[in-house]
């Protein structure tokens, strides 16, 4: 009697929380929400859908309503003419900006993992006086808008000679100066038991070493995040090599598509096959790494806890 | 006596050892605080410097006192570029809130493949956003643009949305709402952080579906939201790239963001000074409501386990 009491009151509790169970009321739910999220979601996918079925349209066949979703013809020749239609120095504009967004995104980015690595390691684990006071600038340094800088740092760069290089984009990130990298790295190590390091040391081990046989090891899913946003990061800058980078044999793929768009404007088929190529590379890695991917934004978000 | 031997030096190792972490410690770091006089504290002097300077780059910079500062307050163009600016941060960073919050809502119920929502809703914001611009553009085209045609399907007459200056702000707000992804994660993280327990102990209390939402997410997820607040507004004070692609300021300035026509300043009619004056007018502003945000937040951020 009384235990029939509690399960009836257990199923009532199920029914007015409503989480789990599959009452008629909760799958109705569940259905309006599929088709809400189907409607929306479908939307949210037609910019990308259609700069994909655009860039393999003929150019005839690009302005027809309502929109054919599945070319007719397709037209695959978009890409080889996309890259033929702009040259630099022989070569195919595309595949050189290619070459230098790769050159720079991935030499940042070795830079990024190597210097959070140290400066992380450092701000986390090791005891020195000041060591508050300079995590109290990483803080600052996140938080302060860097459009201040712009005007003087490009002046820096023209002195010392570095404008129309790479390294005005590169350089900086081997000085961590991508202080959200480094609070990232620094709250992962946070969380590492302390007993493994001590072990180390006593037994005469030095901070580079236990930085990087103990502390690096065990950082693969925050060094895979850094790496990923930080190549991200390069791959889709537009302002710095705006600023920093002026002979078109130099640009990057940013600016690449922006010159693209500019000369070849009309020509939709070509610029959205130009587009594609610029956007598959993100979505690729983000497919690849996920997991990271989203671990990385939510550890933002969270940081603000 | 031994053993106090050799206590002391253990005592000796272990002042050593300290001793050496602290030099590993500030070795370790340099990078940082190098980069941070390089990068921040000598630009930031710098930029400074150049508020009471006029310089072409083509002859020596030249004094000129609080001329850069006088001439800024007179500048029209400043006024419309704050105002775009204000207009775009303080109607579109609101939108984007509460659009991810209510995706997040959505996305967060254990829904059958809610993983394949999850990513449809996150992937436009990996879009690298020259790439965006460019294709929002021909979205955006009046003649031939999809946008228009979707709208005409159902009887709308077309709008002539980035040539239009009474609509191109608020169409560069629905552009922008398209990338929210980030946002929607990190209120899903804030979500799947409030206790079931919760929850469930307030609909036995009788509370309906708003009243938890109201008393019991939102308190739960408002240091969330106070992230996504302060980091929108800061981004969206520098708004730049997709205003320089898609407009360039137009038509008519309604699209004269601020760091836009900063840049216009220094890199087209070559005034360091005055470019400067801007930024630094600029960094007060982004300051200034920052901090708001954060004396406001003692109002109406919780943050459990603590008395702040």
């Amino acid at each position: 009697m009384a235990g029939m009491e509690q399960s009836m009151a257990l199923g009532q509790r199920r029914e007015i929380a409503g989480y789990r169970g599959r009452s008629p009321r909760r799958l109705v739910g569940h259905a309006i929400l599929h088709v809400v999220l189907i409607v929306v979601g479908i939307t949210f996918s037609v910019p990308l859908l259609w700069v994909i079925v655009t860039s393999l349209k003929a150019p005839n066949k690009v302005f027809t309503y309502p929109i054919r979703w599945i070319p007719d013809p397709l037209v695959w020749s978009n890409y080889p003419d996309m890259l033929q239609i702009l040259k630099i120095t022989g070569r195919p504009a595309m595949l050189l900006f290619a070459q230098n967004t790769l050159i720079i995104a991935v030499a940042a980015t070795l830079g990024s993992v190597i210097s959070t690595a140290f400066i992380g390691y450092s701000l986390a684990r090791l005891r020195w006086p000041e060591r508050d006071y300079v995590f109290a600038l990483c803080l600052a340094t996140m938080m302060l808008p860097g459009v201040v800088t712009l005007i003087p740092t490009f002046l820096i760069y023209r002195n010392v000679g570095w404008i129309d290089t790479f390294l005005p984009l590169i350089v900086p990130s081997w000085f961590g100066m991508n202080a959200f990298y480094v609070f990232l790295m620094r709250q992962f190590l946070l969380s590492l038991p302390y007993e493994l390091e001590e072990a180390a040391r006593v037994d005469g081990a030095s901070s580079f070493r236990i930085l990087w046989q103990v502390m690096v090891p065990l950082s693969g899913p925050v060094i895979a995040t850094i790496a990923i946003f930080s190549f991200l990061g390069h791959y889709n800058e537009f302002m710095g090599p705006l600023i920093y980078l002026s002979s078109n044999e130099n640009f990057t793929l940013a600016l690449g598509l922006r010159m693209i768009q500019g000369r070849f404007g009309t020509q939709w088929p070509i610029v959205m096959a130009a587009s594609t190529v610029m956007i598959a590379p993100p979505i690729v890695i983000f497919f690849l790494a996920q997991r990271y991917f989203i671990r990385g934004i939510q550890l933002t978000g969270l940081a603000g806890r | 006596m031994l053993r106090s031997v050799a206590l002391a030096g253990s005592e000796k190792r272990r002042s050593r050892l300290l001793y050496r972490e602290a030099t590993d410690g500030r070795l370790f770091a340099l990078p940082f605080v190098l980069g941070f006089l390089v990068w921040w504290l000598y630009p930031m002097g710098y930029s400074i410097y150049l508020i009471f300077q006029d310089w072409d780059l083509l002859t020596p910079p030249k004094f000129i006192g609080l001329a850069n500062i006088t001439k800024m307050l007179a500048d029209p163009k400043v006024g419309i570029s704050l105002v775009n600016t204000a207009f775009y941060t303080f109607v579109g960073v609101p939108v984007h809130l509460l659009v991810a919050l209510i995706l997040a809502l959505a996305l967060n119920v254990p829904l059958r493949g809610i993983a394949v929502y999850r990513t449809v809703f996150y992937l436009p914001s990996i879009t690298p956003i020259v790439a965006s611009a460019v294709v929002w553009l021909q979205i955006f085209q009046p003649e031939f643009g999809i946008l228009n045609a979707a709208l005409g399907q159902v009887g709308i007459p077309p709008v002539k949305w980035l040539f239009d200056p009474v609509v191109a702000k608020p169409a560069f707000i629905f552009m922008s709402t398209w990338g929210i992804g980030p946002q929607i994660l990190i209120f899903l993280a804030g979500l799947q952080s409030v206790p079931e327990s919760l929850h469930e102990a307030a609909a036995i209390d009788g509370a309906d579906v708003w009243q938890r939402f109201r008393h019991i997410t939102v308190p739960m997820i408002s240091p969330v939201i106070l992230f996504n607040l302060v980091v929108g507004i800061i981004g969206s004070f520098q708004v730049f790239t997709s205003a320089f692609i898609m407009t360039d300021g137009g038509p008519q300035d309604a699209t004269l963001f601020t760091v836009l026509y900063l840049y216009r300043n220094g890199f087209q009619y070559f005034r360091m000074g005055y470019a400067s004056t801007i930024a630094w007018m600029l960094f007060f502003i982004i300051v200034f409501f920052t901090v708001i945000q954060f004396k406001m937040a003692n109002r109406w951020v919780y943050y459990e386990g603590s008395k702040r």
